[in-house]
């Protein structure tokens, strides 16, 4: 056991400061072990939001020592041995409370994505999808939400004015997830440009690396992705059937009153 | 105090993991306003944290398999005490849950010509489990939260408001279900808790899909959330709960380091060719097959290995047992004095597999134990040991629609008791929340077709009274620290009511929940109403003590050893107490008991068994005719 020192960004979405706290540190414990041992001996009310504890749910995303990580997947081993901890909440989110962040960006913008579409004539059980063709979205389907690529993403890390046109690095993978099915029949490529702001992207990397799941958003996901978007808009075939209107429609549209809603219906 | 927002909805679904959003899909596509709470973020429930898969009998990988030898596997697994009803139903339902889960944009891994492919896993006969990897929890919940999203763009598509028919709550806890004054459901009363604010939903019926009550146990694969929210709130609305003394310790946790004692490894591990081993490198499950399963094991480690590439000419390898067997066979092992150096056993699959089929088949375990523990498992073995994993009792419901024994309440999901009996089988909670969640779903549909407009009303005062107690921690100045508390009744329950119980310690547990229960009384929350976990934590404490209370009371009430309640002074199976379900309801604040006799099987399913089966369980007046009795489930298909 050792002590160590912990700082700790402390307030609400008006004002807050690091607070420094002294705590004990035991052999084989991460972040997340001494944030609760704060809780249960010097901070009652320290504000941490956490589920699994397993790096499973994706909940305990906060900046340690600057680095968008898991607190649950930060163990204190990786520190040296005098270094303080500094522990401070996402940045490209408003603060709750102290390392606890409104994320509803995140769920606004998984509802502008128009969902998975299968055949209309297909019924549960008609699939045959063979294992190397489900791989590749089976990659992205590891996201655990954890939202740190959205965090890190210098689209809107500090730019609060690209939020509303820029979906963030999750999202466009999971666009590219949909575009990719086998059984899919919407396409998405014109609204991920549009709608979604995939021309924002200039392909940092800076999602993949803080991903937890290792997850190669920018390779297989996003570059791929803004492939399909431009063989979409330089095929000369599909330009010559938009000008003389065979294209009708073959452009999924974004699902309709998904964005501009804020209010919530009459009860 | 904070003001408190009303919503109308006519049904409210409380919890958001697999059988909480299963039945929230249902209830709307039956066309019913409905609303989700959530104690978490949309997407983050304990459902992730199934590893393994959803079992079905989809015949994908060996045709031989059927519903029925699904409902016989599940009814071993759960030593005969599963309602036969439930079970029937989950067996013949699971194939469909699951392809519509496929056809909603589930990815499941494939077989060679296409369809979904199906695993080994402890008790099932045959490979039955749909999965992704060791993520399929994952892959549940998110197919679930998106066909969500996907039913709230049609909302918005024809009402102009996603949100018109289908809405989440989340990190919103509920506190009491509301009753009217005949104590039908009228609703539910919360917070918010990321403002403290108080909210009533006013609702004709209530959902419970809250899951369990692992956080009751010192050593527990469960998150926070497992507090037993709806197993306590349906006993102070009225309800029963069945079967609370058998709760399920998995019988591979990590046992190191200490911060992550308890912590799920997956029985893939050991469905996909791993084995357990003791300090003296022996593998010990040889030694540890229970008679009524002697028939189906391997008796030597030949025969054993033989099974993962021809199963229908070996038996399977005693690795495979049921959760109970394995878990007591390590406990037993760890306390003989032939454990590993933290206090559990040798799981390897360094020695059976490459490398490069480990990180295939098990990425997330292998990321688990490099990051956590600095073990590389395609190098050597795990260590680990038994953690309180499932609760198999729960709200005693009506196996068709899941309606509980107060008019207005339902429950899916591990919270529902009696599908699993005394022990569930891995793969089977999946599929039992799918199944249930949308059995529950249309139970309250049906339920509201019959009130036919009039909505229960709930009582102006029961409201006031219960703001006052929520806000009530935080108002005293002097009162214990809730962290404190909740590690006691841990403690408690960890060492007195754990794997192997005694009755002269249950009865030391039940006074020490008695003390408990009067400092949890006057407990203290410093800080405010925004996001104040301290807070929050003491107002869980309330439902894991009636919770421990009632599984304590059980587990000192049943005297006999059976699946998840081993019973030191009364080791052996009894028949007699097979017949005999132990129901708990409230009466004022205390728990109490009444005993219940179990359904007896249809015949039709009584004849999936041989007479010489039956017999190990059976009475003897229960038992078929001599004659003629398994020939039937031969020619079953």
């Amino acid at each position: 056991m050792t002590k160590r020192t912990f700082n700790v960004w402390r307030g609400d979405g008006g004002a807050g400061a690091l607070a420094a706290y002294e705590v004990e540190v035991n052999e084989g414990e991460v972040v997340l072990d001494v944030l609760h041992r704060l809780q249960a001996t010097q901070a009652p009310d320290l504000a941490v939001r956490w589920n699994c504890k397993a790096g499973k749910c994706g909940s305990c995303s906060m900046e340690i020592n600057g680095r968008p990580r898991l607190a649950c997947m930060a163990r204190m081993s990786t520190f040296a041995p005098d270094e303080a901890v500094t522990v401070t909440p996402m940045r490209t989110f408003p603060v709750i409370r102290d390392l606890v962040c409104d994320v509803s960006y995140n769920y606004q913008k998984a509802r502008e994505i128009p969902s998975f579409t299968p055949p209309p004539d297909a019924k549960p059980g008609d699939f045959r999808m063979r294992q190397a063709d489900v791989q590749r979205m089976q990659e992205f389907r590891k996201c655990i939400e954890c939202f740190l690529c959205q965090n890190v993403c210098h689209v809107i890390r500090d730019h609060e004015e690209n939020k509303e046109s820029f979906s963030g690095p999750r999202f466009l993978m999971r666009v590219a997830e949909l575009e990719m099915h086998p059984e899919d029949t919407a396409d998405r490529r014109a609204i991920a440009q549009d709608e979604f702001g995939l021309g924002y992207c200039n392909i940092t990397k800076c999602c993949t690396e803080v991903c937890p799941e290792n997850i190669k958003i920018t390779d297989n996901a996003l570059i791929p992705l803004k492939e399909r978007v431009a063989d979409r808009k330089y095929d000369p075939l599909v330009w010559l059937g938009s000008r003389i209107g065979l294209r009708k429609g073959a452009d999924t549209p974004l699902p309709p009153n998904t964005r501009t809603t804020t209010a919530t219906p009459e009860q | 105090m904070s003001e408190t927002t009303r919503h109308n909805y006519d049904v409210v679904v409380i919890g958001a993991g697999g059988a909480g959003l299963r039945a929230a899909i249902e209830a709307r596509q039956q066309g019913r306003k409905t609303a989700i709470i959530s104690k978490s973020l949309f997407g983050k429930a304990h459902t992730v944290m199934a590893e393994g898969g959803a079992a079905a009998a989809l015949g994908n990988v060996n045709s031989s398999d059927s519903w029925q030898v699904h409902f016989r596997d599940t009814i071993r697994g759960g030593k005969f005490m599963n309602d036969p009803r439930m079970a029937e139903l989950h067996a013949k339902e699971a194939p469909e849950r699951i392809l519509e889960l496929e056809h909603w944009g589930a990815l499941f891994d494939r077989t060679r010509d296409g369809r979904i492919s199906q695993r080994n896993f402890g008790g099932h006969e045959y490979p039955r489990l749909a999965h992704v990897g060791d993520r399929t929890g994952l892959e549940l919940i998110r197919t679930l939260q998106q066909r969500v999203v996907q039913l709230q763009q049609a909302d918005a598509a024809e009402l102009g408001h996603p949100e018109a028919m289908l809405r989440v709550f989340a990190e919103t806890t509920v506190t009491e279900l509301l009753t009217d004054a005949s104590g039908r459901i009228a609703g539910a009363f919360g917070y918010v808790r990321e403002t403290g604010e108080f909210v009533v939903f006013e609702a004709p019926a209530v959902v419970l899909a809250t899951g369990g009550i692992g956080k009751s146990f010192k050593v527990t694969s469960n998150s926070w959330e497992y507090t037993g929210d709806g197993h306590a709130l349906a006993l102070r609305a009225g309800a029963t709960l069945i079967n609370m003394e058998f709760v399920q310790f998995h019988p591979t946790g990590m046992v190191w380091p200490p911060s992550v004692k308890g912590i799920l490894v997956t029985e893939s591990v050991r469905g996909d060719g791993g084995v357990l081993r003791n300090s003296e490198g022996e593998r010990f499950m040889f030694g540890y097959v229970p008679d009524v399963f002697r028939n189906q094991y391997a008796e030597t480690e030949e025969e054993a290995d033989g099974w993962y590439a021809d199963p229908a000419n070996h038996r399977r390898p005693p690795e495979l047992l049921p959760r109970d067997e394995v878990a007591r066979a390590i406990n037993n092992e760890v306390k003989e004095g032939r454990g590993s150096p933290h206090g559990g056993v040798f799981l390897d699959v360094s020695t059976r597999m490459p490398a490069e089929e480990i990180m295939r088949r098990l990425p997330s375990m292998h990321h688990q134990f490099k990051e956590l523990a600095d073990v590389d498992i395609t190098a050597g073995p795990m260590e680990v040991g038994p953690t309180c994993h499932y609760v198999m009792g729960g709200v005693e419901v009506d196996a068709d629609t899941g309606a509980a024994r107060v008019p207005g309440l339902f429950a899916a999901g591990e919270v529902a008791g009696g599908m699993h009996g005394s022990n569930r089988l891995g793969g089977n909670s999946l599929s039992d929340l799918l199944v249930f969640g949308r059995r529950c779903g249309i139970g309250a549909a049906r339920y509201l077709d019959g009130l036919a407009g009039e909505r229960p009303a709930p009582a102006a005062a029961d409201v006031e009274r219960l703001a006052e107690e929520v806000a009530a921690p935080l108002r005293r100045d002097t009162g214990e620290n809730p962290y404190q508390l909740h590690q006691e009744l841990q403690q408690t329950m960890n060492d007195l009511v754990g794997i192997i119980r005694r009755g002269p310690e249950m009865e030391q547990a039940l006074e020490s929940l008695e003390k408990l229960r009067e400092r949890v009384a006057s407990v203290r929350a410093e800080g405010g109403t925004a996001y104040n976990p301290g807070w929050h934590l003491a107002l869980d404490l309330r439902n894991m003590l009636a919770v421990s209370e009632a599984i304590a009371r059980a587990a000192l009430t049943r005297e006999e050893s059976r699946g998840g309640h081993t019973r030191d002074d009364f080791p052996a199976m009894s028949p007699q107490w097979r017949r005999t379900v132990l129901a708990a309801r409230l009466a004022g604040d205390r728990v109490e008991l009444e005993r219940r006799p179990l359904d007896a099987m249809r015949p039709d399913l009584l004849a999936l068994f041989d007479r010489e089966e039956l017999s190990k369980y059976l009475t003897e007046e229960e038992l078929p005719p001599a004659e003629g009795a398994d020939t039937a489930s031969k020619e079953e298909k």
